[in-house]
């Protein structure tokens, strides 16, 4: 997006494409939807707070539900009890709609190798940013905020549109 | 011993398999048959009143004949004393008498010890997996449940 700026008095022009322009609205209007099941969440409410503050990338609005978010945010171990509810949540989501996968237990299991837990969120819904560490820092969900806004700004394909993985 | 497993031994000389009160826990193992009987023997003796079963849990000894062991946890408000009752169900035949009628509070501990290891607890008003969800497969807590088994995903319907 090209913009002129002109200190001459008179009004100033913007030149871009429709496409740009409503991505460039769509990056710094991120509703979450946090489904926050452990400790991760702990780390979100970090993040939303006023020392990291991730308002500063226009993704502060919380939505309870998921008719009004963007983005799902799965913080913390996801069980196959609980695999179905995420499921449902995330196809009541419309789209364009992004997912992050936050800490060891939603990318892969984490720690938790046992009979009840799922192995990785990204076995029912496809995830377009993961986050790595236990739990991550705030940092880290700024990051990964980022780079939902770097996808959006290019174009590039999400998680959704490459789903289900051959 | 104590007086706790003198009234027990005295009530039901033929089912009480063994007792032990080593450390002051007083413990004794039972027969399955009477569990009904000796569990309300417990709750309703004056000298005893075990008005409170605290805990029951299920045990998987693999490799040893019984399998299966029912633990019942019970505690007295009125005598502040504990006592700890051992039945042993064989593998073919993890069957036992429910203790609801007892105490209507040791429901949701035997319908955990079905989930976890799949004893059966004749009798009971609802006797289905309290923790787990219907579509598992398998008591996963039984010693012989394999380690890396993964369980279906279901869908949002079911």
């Amino acid at each position: 997006m090209a913009v002129r700026h002109e200190k001459d008095g008179a009004p100033g022009t913007a030149l871009t494409t429709l496409e740009s322009l409503i991505a460039w609205g769509r990056k710094y209007s991120l509703y979450p939807f946090t489904f926050a099941t452990a400790c991760c969440g702990i780390e979100v409410m970090g993040a939303f707070g006023t020392h990291y503050d991730l308002s500063r990338f226009g993704a502060e609005v919380v939505r309870f539900s998921p008719r009004q978010a963007d983005v799902l945010l799965v913080a913390g171990t996801i069980n196959y009890k609980m695999a179905p509810v995420l499921k449902r949540i995330y196809d009541q989501m419309l789209d364009p709609k992004w997912v992050i996968s936050m800490g060891a237990c939603a990318c892969s299991g984490g720690f938790y190798n046992n009979y009840t837990v799922l192995q990785g969120i990204d076995k029912i819904i496809p995830v377009d940013v993961y986050i790595p560490g236990c739990p991550p820092n705030p940092e880290g969900i700024i990051d990964a905020v980022v780079r939902i806004q770097k996808i959006i700004e290019t174009g590039a394909p999400r998680a959704a549109e490459r789903w289900p993985i051959k | 011993m104590s007086i706790v497993l003198d009234r027990l031994r005295g009530r039901f000389p033929a089912d009480v398999v063994s007792t032990h009160s080593d450390f002051g826990d007083d413990t004794a193992l039972v027969r399955r048959e009477r569990i009904v009987e000796i569990l309300a023997f417990l709750r309703d003796d004056p000298e005893l009143l075990f008005d409170f079963a605290m805990d029951l849990t299920g045990v998987d000894y693999l490799g040893e004949e019984p399998r299966f062991e029912v633990v019942y946890h019970l505690y007295s408000l009125e005598k502040k004393r504990r006592v700890r009752i051992k039945v042993r169900l064989h593998e073919d035949d993890p069957v036992i008498d429910t203790a609801v009628p007892v105490w209507p509070g040791i429901d949701w501990y035997e319908r955990e010890a079905w989930d976890m290891y799949g004893i059966v607890f004749r009798g009971h008003p609802n006797l289905k997996r309290i923790l787990l969800y219907e579509a598992f497969e398998g008591h996963p807590l039984r010693k012989d449940y394999p380690k890396a088994k993964r369980q279906p995903t279901i869908g949002p319907e079911e």
